[in-house]
Formats: structure tokens, C-alpha cells, sequence
């Protein structure tokens, strides 16, 4: 029996390994601020509901362009602090009560999703792109990336349904997107990737800087040898 | 020390010769640094291979001061903190975001990590090209085994640390091999864990030994591998002894004093080496998912077995052979003889200076046999290494065995082939080619 439930709770994870999954390329760019301030708009709005980024404090937010009053008034809801981290106000405990597993924290989420086949931002860019209905499920909703998935397709709204032809087993567009935002229906899995990514990397402008300069110097160094 | 009388300092009446006068009458402060540096004769000849030595002790130090630091803020503690992470895993996100400079000490451990087993690696791969465990220098190359092992076990025990799902189910899986031992094995590796399973008094025991335990045995046995290089005198590309050719005052005709003129050519390995380091450091920390595996960011989940289980890519080799034995002999599992394979794989090692039977020790004066078989062993020990980072497979299992068939017999048949082989003279002296 507990083999059984094991395995059933393996599963997606050893459907995802066989490799059935091919990953589109994420079409977005880094370091494009308009796409990371809308990432940051959605996250705020759709995820940090049930997933925290609690590594991050709000006040990092002002490396994206934003002033520490623009993040204030528009993205925090959770707290009142710009040095507070961005944290859940739901308790996981609960949340592991209505979803079967607590949601996990999504700070790192584009590091860890990286693999042979495609970054972490392609695996996010089709995720996103993935889901579709499935009566079978108890939310009602499945993913092609993410076998039996746990989490209902928040953004539907934005997207619309998809079905899967039975057939063919892919996926079609059966109700659509909202008609009144038809720049934030396309581009929604485009800027929730480019902001996963940010938020996962840690002083990357440090970084580079940094080691431009130090090999800069190395190399110039190295220069009186010949 | 070769001259059996050491002078007494004299000062020349300055303020420095005084104060070094003075010391010197209570330490042996100038003879040491004569008898390791200033006065130490090393072969005129050295390469490129003879860089990797002082370039290990340069990664040593890297990796003992950024460790001091990363201690100052990590966290071994593997209990969920109030966001549902475990403390351990967030430890080490707040060195990366929140503790100024905390990103570079720590991508600097992390690629020191990997940087220690590539120099290492190169190191030990010269004392196979020019024959520098042949005697005298047998104990050196032990003191070298040993260091390489005690280097193994830091690493194990260091990538638990960060807790992630890798840092966990590489521990469960390599804790759960000591099982496979008769008798004592299920004990064993439950005085390993403190636990059922692995967790938090894991954790924390592995902390204990990876900043306290191993980093003082590592420190005693390089003192122990220079102090016995320096008794004996270093080797070089030709396998000569150049204590043989002595001029008048006892000094070697084809040695050089140490400091300046190995210390000036050092740093030049030292500026290299830092190049490739910073590269990866700041550029890519991650080593394309080799240095930094891609799972290990996701917090230690005991519920969740990870599809792939890898471990880091210097290991990989020897995980390769350890499950290309997949036979029960004499009624005991498996299991049980790939883990006798693989601490066999390492330890042959240390073997070396006895089953090598060739009468010249560089590569140089070695014939077509050895110089074949060496390649060929490079040549599996990376096709070794490349399946260890591969999920198992029908074909990789076959291919793995063979290699790992040819590992063994590489040193297995060595004291036959290696006296078997076609030889050339040996010079008096040092060439400088």
C-alpha cells in the first residue's frame, strides 16, 4: 500500500523525467525593466496569494526601476514595511489542508526548473502556456509540463480554456482571454518568467561588474610578462 | 635537513637583525624559511604540470577564510521556518541577498569546491606522467592519497549543507551505501545519520565535521605531504634525482632555490588560475548545472525522491563504477561490491608506488605501452565520469563496466605491462625541453 502511494505520488515527477515534455523557448529578453515591472505587477496580483518569495525583501524592487512609494502604493498588500520580506499571509499548514501540499516558495523557482532540456525561463514560458481542463482533477485543471499539477490555472481569465484534443492530445483555445487587456492576455507568459528570473538570480549587475573589472585587471597585470 | 649544522643568526646591528636575532634565539624562524623557500633546491626543469601543487594550497586557502565567513551567517538547522522553508536552505538565500558581499563569499566556496577537485586532479595526474610516487617519494604520495580522501569526505559533507533536494538525497543515498556492509553495515550508517533518516542531527553532525573535524586532518596532512616532498626533494619531467649531481657546497647542479625563482613563476599560475576562477565565479557560479546543481534549488522535501539522482561532477566517476557492478557474488548483494569497488577505485591509488615496475619513472624515457594505456585510462575515468551525471541506462551500464574493467586492470596489471614496455635512456642530467 505505501509503495502504491509512493508511486502515485512520484508519478508526475518520473512523467516529467521520461522526457515526454518539449519546452518552448522564452521568447523574452533579460533585463527588459517594462517586462519585469509587469512580472512584478502579476506575481503581486496572482501568486504571492498562496506562494511566498521570502527571500525577497520589497525594497529590492527599486533595482526594476520603481521608487520606494510606487512599490508601496501598488504592490504591497501584505505588509507596510519596504524592508519586509514578500511572505504569504496564508499559513501553509492551512494551505497544505486545501491543496494537498503546501504551495512552495517561488524566490529561487527559475534556478531550480533549469535543466538539459531548456532554462528555467522556457520551462516557465510553457508551463504557464500548458494548462487546460481536466474533469479528472480536483480543481478541474491539468498541465502538460506539470502532470496533475496541484495548483488550479490562476491566470485563466487572462488566457481563457484550453482543451485537449483527444485525439491529437493538443491544445486548444475553447473559451477565450479577456478582450479588454489583449496586450496582458498575450504577454503574461512572457513577463512572469522574466521576473521569476530576476527575483531567483542574486547581484547579478554586481556580479558582472565585479568580474569585468577583476579580469580586466588580471589580464592587464599579465601584459608586462610579454 | 641535508647540512646536519645550522648557523647561529648573527644581526648586523640594525633594528630588523636585532628583533630577528632576537627571535631566531627562541624560533626557528630563518632556518625554516631557508630550508622550505630560500634554500630549498627544486629541478631546474619544471613545466606546466608542476603549477597545480601551489595552486591547491592557494584553493585551500580560499576555501578555509570564504568558509570562516559563510560560518558567521549559516544556519544548520533543518526544522521549516515560518514561510515553510527549512532554516538551513534560507540561511544560505539571506548570505546571498541579504549579508553584504555575501553572494561572492559564498559563490566563491562553491567554486572553489569544484576548482579544488579540477587542481587536484592535475596535480595527481602529473605524479602518473613523470612516475612522482616512485621512491623515494612513496609517503609523499600516501600523505597525497590520504589528503585526496579526506578531500572526498569534506566534499560529501559540505554539499549537505545547503540542504537542498540534492544536498538530501545524495546524503540518504551515499549514507545508504555503508548499509550494504556485512554485520555492522545498517549501524554504521545510523551512527553516520544520528537518525532513522537522514535530518537535522545529520545536519548538524555533518556541519561539526565538515568545518571542525576534516578541515584539521586536511591541514595536518598537507604539512605532512610538503614536509616529506621537502625531505626527499622534488621530482621532475625527466624522473631524475638531482641530488645525485652535487656541486662543492652540497648544492644540487640542476636545482634552483625555491623562492624567488618557483615563487615568481607561481603567481603566474596563480594570475591564470584566478582568471578561469573569476570567470566562473562571476559570470557563470553555476557551471552550467556542474558546479551548482540546478535541483539543489529546491529545500531538502523528504517526501519528494528526485527522478535523477547525480552527485556533484567530481565524484561521478567513481559513481559510475559503483553501479557498474550489478552481480551477487558469494551471496552478498550487489551492493555490497560496488561499494567495495568504488572505495577500491580510490584507494588503488595509494598502491601506485609498488606496482609500478618500469625502471624509469617520466614518461619521457616510457615506451608505446604506457603511454597508450595511460590515455586510455584518462579516456574512461571521463567516459566514467560522464555516465556518473547520466540517468542509468541498458548501454551506459555496459559501457560503464567495461571501463570500469579497464580502471582495475590498468593498475591491477601494472607491475607486468609496465616492466614490458620498449625504454629509453635516461640522461644524466635535467633536459630543459
Amino acid at each position: 500500500m505505501k509503495k502504491f502511494l509512493m508511486a502515485l505520488l512520484f508519478a508526475p515527477l518520473a512523467a516529467l523525467a521520461s522526457g515526454g515534455a518539449h519546452l518552448d523557448r522564452w521568447p523574452g529578453g533579460v533585463g527588459d525593466e517594462a517586462a519585469l515591472q509587469n512580472g512584478a505587477k502579476l506575481f503581486v496580483n496572482y501568486c504571492l496569494n498562496c506562494h511566498g518569495a521570502s527571500h525577497l525583501r520589497y525594497n529590492k524592487l527599486t533595482e526594476i526601476g520603481l521608487t520606494e512609494q510606487q512599490v508601496k502604493d501598488y504592490l504591497m498588500f501584505t505588509s507596510d514595511k519596504i524592508g519586509d520580506q514578500m511572505t504569504v499571509a496564508a499559513r501553509s499548514d492551512e494551505q497544505k489542508q486545501w491543496f494537498g501540499a503546501a504551495p512552495p516558495d517561488l524566490t529561487v523557482i527559475s534556478r531550480a526548473r533549469a535543466s538539459e532540456m531548456g532554462s528555467g525561463a522556457d520551462w516557465l514560458y510553457t508551463y504557464l502556456r500548458s494548462f487546460y481542463r481536466d474533469e479528472k482533477r480536483p480543481t478541474g485543471w491539468n498541465n502538460v509540463v506539470f502532470e496533475n499539477v496541484g495548483m488550479p490555472h490562476v491566470l485563466w481569465q487572462l488566457q481563457g480554456i484550453q482543451v485537449m484534443n483527444p485525439e491529437t492530445h493538443k491544445l486548444g483555445l475553447a473559451v477565450p482571454g479577456n478582450s479588454l487587456r489583449p496586450s496582458t492576455t498575450r504577454r503574461f507568459p512572457i513577463w512572469l518568467p522574466s521576473w521569476s528570473g530576476w527575483q531567483s538570480r542574486t547581484s547579478c549587475t554586481a556580479s558582472v561588474l565585479a568580474g569585468s573589472f577583476l579580469l580586466s585587471w588580471l589580464c592587464s597585470s599579465c601584459w608586462p610578462m610579454h | 635537513m641535508a647540512a646536519g649544522k645550522v648557523e647561529k643568526y648573527k644581526s648586523d646591528g640594525s633594528l630588523g637583525g636585532n628583533a630577528l636575532e632576537w627571535v631566531n634565539a627562541r624560533f626557528p624562524a630563518t632556518s625554516l624559511w631557508k630550508e622550505h623557500l630560500s634554500e630549498y633546491y627544486a629541478p631546474k626543469n619544471f613545466n606546466f604540470w608542476y603549477f597545480f601543487g601551489s595552486l591547491a594550497l592557494l584553493v585551500l586557502v580560499i576555501q578555509i577564510v570564504t568558509g570562516i565567513f559563510l560560518v558567521m551567517h549559516y544556519k544548520p538547522d533543518a526544522a521549516l521556518n515560518a514561510n515553510g522553508v527549512p532554516v538551513a536552505f534560507a540561511s544560505v538565500e539571506y548570505i546571498m541577498r541579504d549579508v553584504p558581499g555575501g553572494w561572492l563569499i559564498r559563490y566563491m566556496h562553491s567554486t572553489g569546491a569544484s576548482a579544488f577537485f579540477i587542481v587536484v586532479y592535475l596535480h595527481m595526474f602529473r605524479g602518473l606522467l613523470y612516475g612522482s610516487y616512485r621512491k623515494p617519494r612513496e609517503l609523499t604520495w600516501l600523505f597525497g592519497v590520504g589528503i585526496f580522501l579526506v578531500l572526498m569526505g569534506e566534499a560529501f559533507f559540505g554539499y549537505l549543507l545547503p540542504w537542498g533536494q540534492m544536498s538530501f538525497w545524495g546524503a540518504q543515498v551515499i549514507v545508504n551505501l555503508f548499509s550494504a556492509l556485512p554485520l555492522i553495515g545498517p549501524d554504521l550508517s545510523l551512527i553516520i545519520r544520528g537518525d532513522y533518516v537522514v535530518g537535522d542531527a545529520t545536519l548538524n553532525r555533518f556541519f561539526s565535521f565538515h568545518v571542525i573535524a576534516f578541515p584539521l586532518v586536511l591541514l595536518g596532512l598537507v604539512a605532512a605531504h610538503i614536509l616529506a616532498l621537502h625531505e626527499t626533494g622534488s621530482n621532475n619531467p625527466d624522473g631524475i634525482e638531482i641530488k645525485a649531481n652535487k656541486d662543492a657546497n652540497g648544492i644540487p647542479r640542476d636545482g634552483i632555490p625555491f623562492h624567488p625563482y618557483y615563487t615568481v613563476k607561481d603567481i603566474v599560475g596563480v594570475v591564470v588560475f584566478l582568471m578561469v576562477f573569476s570567470a566562473v565565479l562571476f559570470f557563470a557560479p553555476e557551471g552550467g548545472g556542474y558546479f551548482l546543481e540546478y535541483n539543489n534549488f529546491y529545500p531538502a522535501d523528504p517526501l519528494k525522491t528526485p527522478p535523477h539522482i547525480a552527485p556533484v561532477w567530481y565524484f561521478t566517476p567513481y559513481y559510475s563504477i559503483l553501479r557498474a557492478m550489478v552481480w551477487n557474488f558469494f551471496g552478498l548483494d550487489a551492493k555490497f561490491w560496488g561499494v567495495v569497488a568504488m572505495g577500491a577505485s580510490v584507494v588503488i591509488f595509494a598502491f601506485l608506488p609498488w606496482l609500478d615496475r618500469s625502471p624509469v619513472k617520466s614518461i619521457r624515457y616510457r615506451g608505446p605501452i604506457f603511454k597508450t594505456l595511460l590515455t586510455l585510462f584518462v579516456i574512461c575515468f571521463f567516459i566514467l565520469g560522464y555516465l556518473g551525471t547520466q540517468p542509468p541506462s541498458p548501454m551506459g551500464e555496459l559501457v560503464s563496466q567495461i571501463c570500469t574493467l579497464f580502471y582495475f586492470g590498468f593498475f591491477l596489471g601494472m607491475p607486468w605491462w609496465s616492466r614490458m614496455d620498449k625504454f629509453k635512456p635516461v640522461p644524466e642530467r635535467v633536459t630543459m625541453k
